[in-house]
C-alpha cells in the first residue's frame, strides 16, 4: 500500500463527504477520518458501499477516553476493504451524554462492539438494538476503562461460606496501591522536585 | 383434540460445560431441539488487559498478550510486538524476523490442533483430541526450549525475540515437520470419511461470503465461505512474502469446510517452517539499538553503558514517540489486531486488542438459528473460541 493511494483515498472521501468529514491524515502508512458523529450512518454506508472504498469488514470499534477534553470520548471505527486491500480508521467525538448513532444496521459486527464501547466506557448509541452490558459482572456500577476508575476498582468479591454464597464488599488493599513514578525527573515530570520549593523566590 | 399451549423452552448453557470451550453461557430459547435464539454472555473471564496495560510499560504489557488466546500465545505478541516498532519506527534484523515467522507457524500448528481435535470431540470422536494433545505437547517442547516456558512465552518483544533459539533445535522442528503430514493423514483417516463426523459437520453453520464479511469474521471463518483472505498474503508481516504456500478456501461455508481449512493450513504451515528453516539467516535476533532492546546478561555485567541501559529499561521503559496504530496478524484464528495509542510516554495511552473469536462469536446467534441444540456445539467448535482473548 503506497502512501500516495491512501492520500488519494482520503483527498477522495473527504471531497464525496465535504459536510460530514472533518479531515483526514496519513500517519504510519495508515489513513485516518474525522468526521462528525451525528453523520456517522451516512458514513459508514457511503465507506462500504462507494466503488472506490468497498470496506465490506468492520473490524473494530472501541472507544477512547480523554478526560481533559469537552467531548471526552473517540470512538473509533476500524474498516477493512478486501477489494482493494486497505485500510481505515474513522474517528468520531462525542461526551457522555450525546448518543452516537449506531452502525449496527450497517454493519452486523457492529452490535458486540457497541456494546463494548458502553459497557466500558459508557458512551451511548442510539438505536442499537440491544445495548446491555457486555463484558462486566451482572449488577457492575461505573465504566471501566475510563480513565478516572481506579485500576483496582471498587468492590471485591468472595464466597462466603457462612451464607453458602458470593459477596461483594469494598476493595480494602493491605497495602495502598503503588504506582511507581519511573519517568526521567529531567525529562517527563510535572511535579516540584522535592527540595525545589525551597528555592522560591531566591533565583 | 383438547388444544395444547406450546411454549418455548429457555435453557441455561454453561458456564462450565464441556463442550462450551472455556467459559461461555448461553441463554437459549428452544422451541423443542430447535434453536430459536440464542444469547451468548461472555466476560465471566474478564481480566481487564486493556486497562491493565494502559499502568504498565510496553516491555510489561508484552505477557499479557500470552493470556489472550492462550492457545496459540505467541501471536498475540507478534501483533503487539508489531505496532509497538511501527510507532518507534524500529526494524527488527532478518534472524529475528525468520525466528518469528517459524514460531508463529508452530503456534498455528498448536491451535489448529486443539481445534480440530476438539471440534471432533465435541460431536463424539474421543480419539483425536488425545492424539492432538500428545503432539501439541511436542510442540510446547519447541516453546519451553526457546524461553523456558510451556504456554506463556513472552517471547516476540518489540524489536525482535528475546534470544536466540539453542543450538540443535533447528533439526529438532525440521525432523518434527517430517512427521508432522504422517500425523495429520492418520487425524484425517479418523475424521474426513467418517459418517457421524460428516453427519454432524456438513451443512451445518452455514455462512455466506456476504454475510460473513457483514459480521465481520476473517481467518477462517471467511476463507470457509470462499473468500480468499489472509493477511500472510495480502499484507505481509516479518518477511511472510519471501515463503511460499497456499491459502486453502472453502467452498460452501460449513463446518466442514471450515475443518478442511484448518487441516490443510496445518500442512501449508508445516511448508512455511521448513522453507525458514533452510534459509534461516545468521546475525542478532533482535534490534540492536540499546535504547529499546535490553544487553545480553554478559555484555550487562562488562559494560557500564549496557549496565545503564539495562537499569533504564527495566525500570522506566522506553518512550514511545506520540501517534496511532492499527496493526494486525493473521493469527490462527482470524485478524488479531492492536490498536494503540501512544502519548510519547512509557506506557501506552489505549491498547484496544480486537480479538477475532470477539466477531465470531457475535454471530452465532445467527448460525445457530434454526439449527437443532446439538449442532450449536458442533458450530461453537467450528467457531474456534478462545475466551481468554474473548473476554479479555
Amino acid at each position: 500500500m503506497a502512501d500516495e493511494s491512501i492520500s488519494e483515498l482520503g483527498e477522495y472521501i473527504a471531497a464525496a463527504l465535504a459536510s460530514e468529514v472533518s479531515g483526514t491524515s496519513v500517519a504510519h502508512g495508515e489513513l485516518m477520518v474525522e468526521a462528525r458523529a451525528d453523520a456517522i450512518v451516512k458514513i459508514m454506508t457511503f465507506l462500504r458501499d462507494d466503488q472506490q472504498c468497498l470496506f465490506k469488514l468492520l473490524i473494530d470499534v472501541c472507544g477512547v477516553d480523554h478526560p481533559e477534553r469537552s467531548e471526552r470520548f473517540d470512538v473509533v471505527y476500524n474498516l477493512l476493504s478486501l477489494k482493494h486491500n486497505q485500510r481505515i480508521r474513522v474517528k468520531v467525538r462525542t461526551d457522555e451524554m450525546t448518543p452516537v448513532p449506531s452502525v449496527a444496521g450497517v454493519y452486523k459486527a457492529a452490535g458486540w462492539f457497541e456494546r463494548e464501547a458502553w459497557d466500558l466506557y459508557g458512551i451511548l448509541f442510539s438505536d442499537h438494538p440491544d445495548l446491555r452490558r457486555l463484558l462486566t459482572d451482572y449488577g457492575f456500577e461505573g465504566h471501566p476503562m475510563r480513565k478516572d476508575f481506579p485500576l483496582t476498582g471498587f468492590v471485591e468479591l468472595r464466597y462466603d461460606d457462612e451464607q453458602k454464597r458470593v459477596v461483594y464488599e469494598p476493595v480494602a488493599l493491605t497495602q495502598e496501591f503503588r504506582s511507581f513514578d519511573f519517568m526521567s525527573p529531567w525529562e517527563g515530570a510535572e511535579y516540584i522536585l522535592p527540595g525545589d520549593e525551597k528555592a522560591e523566590g531566591q533565583a | 383434540m383438547a388444544e395444547v399451549e406450546i411454549k418455548n423452552l429457555t435453557m441455561n448453557f454453561g458456564p462450565q460445560h464441556p463442550a462450551a470451550h472455556g467459559v461461555l453461557r448461553l441463554v437459549m430459547e428452544l422451541d423443542g431441539e430447535v434453536v430459536e435464539r440464542c444469547d451468548p454472555h461472555i466476560g465471566l473471564l474478564h481480566r481487564g488487559t486493556e486497562k491493565l496495560i494502559e499502568h504498565k510499560t510496553y516491555l510489561q504489557a508484552v505477557p499479557y498478550f500470552d493470556r489472550l488466546d492462550y492457545v496459540a500465545p505467541m501471536n498475540q505478541e507478534h501483533a503487539f510486538a508489531l505496532a509497538v516498532e511501527k510507532l518507534i519506527g524500529c526494524e527488527v534484523p532478518p534472524r529475528g524476523q525468520a525466528i518469528r515467522v517459524l514460531f508463529g507457524e508452530i503456534s498455528r500448528l498448536l491451535n489448529h490442533l486443539l481445534n480440530v481435535t476438539t471440534q471432533a470431540l465435541d460431536v463424539g470422536a474421543t480419539t483425536p483430541a488425545l492424539w492432538g494433545f500428545e503432539e501439541r505437547e511436542k510442540l510446547m517442547e519447541f516453546y519451553e526450549g526457546v524461553c523456558g516456558a510451556r504456554l506463556h512465552a513472552a517471547y516476540f518483544r518489540p524489536g525482535g525475540v528475546h534470544q536466540d533459539m539453542p543450538d540443535g533445535m533447528a533439526e529438532e522442528i525440521h525432523a518434527y515437520c517430517e512427521h508432522l503430514p504422517g500425523f495429520l493423514d492418520d487425524v484425517e483417516g479418523l475424521l474426513t470419511e467418517n459418517r457421524i463426523f460428516r453427519q454432524r459437520n456438513v451443512d451445518i453453520g452455514v455462512v455466506s461470503a456476504d454475510d460473513a464479511m457483514d459480521w465481520g469474521f476473517t481467518g477462517v471463518m471467511l476463507r470457509g465461505s470462499g473468500v480468499p483472505w489472509d493477511l500472510r498474503k495480502a499484507q505481509p508481516y516479518d518477511g511472510y512474502e519471501d515463503y511460499e504456500f497456499d491459502i486453502p478456501v472453502g467452498k460452501n461455508g460449513d463446518c466442514f469446510d471450515r475443518y478442511l481449512c484448518r487441516l490443510e493450513e496445518m500442512r501449508q504451515s508445516a511448508r512455511i517452517i521448513k522453507q525458514v528453516l533452510d534459509k534461516l539467516p545468521d546475525g542478532p535476533v533482535a534490534s540492536t539499538d540499546g535504547k529499546m532492546v535490553p544487553p545480553t546478561r554478559g555484555e550487562m555485567k562488562r559494560s557500564m553503558e549496557a549496565l545503564i541501559h539495562h537499569f533504564k529499561l527495566y525500570t522506566e521503559g522506553y518512550h514511545v514517540p506520540e501517534g496511532e496504530t492499527y496493526t494486525a496478524v493473521e493469527a490462527p484464528k482470524g485478524e488479531f489486531g492492536v490498536y494503540l495509542i501512544a502519548d510519547g510516554t512509557n506506557k501506552p495511552y489505549r491498547c484496544k486488542i480486537r480479538a477475532p473469536g470477539f466477531a465470531h462469536l457475535q454471530a452465532l446467534d445467527f448460525m445457530a438459528k434454526g439449527h437443532l441444540l446439538a449442532d450449536s456445539v458442533a458450530i461453537i467448535g467450528s467457531l474456534d473460541v478462545v475466551f481468554g482473548e474473548i473476554d479479555r
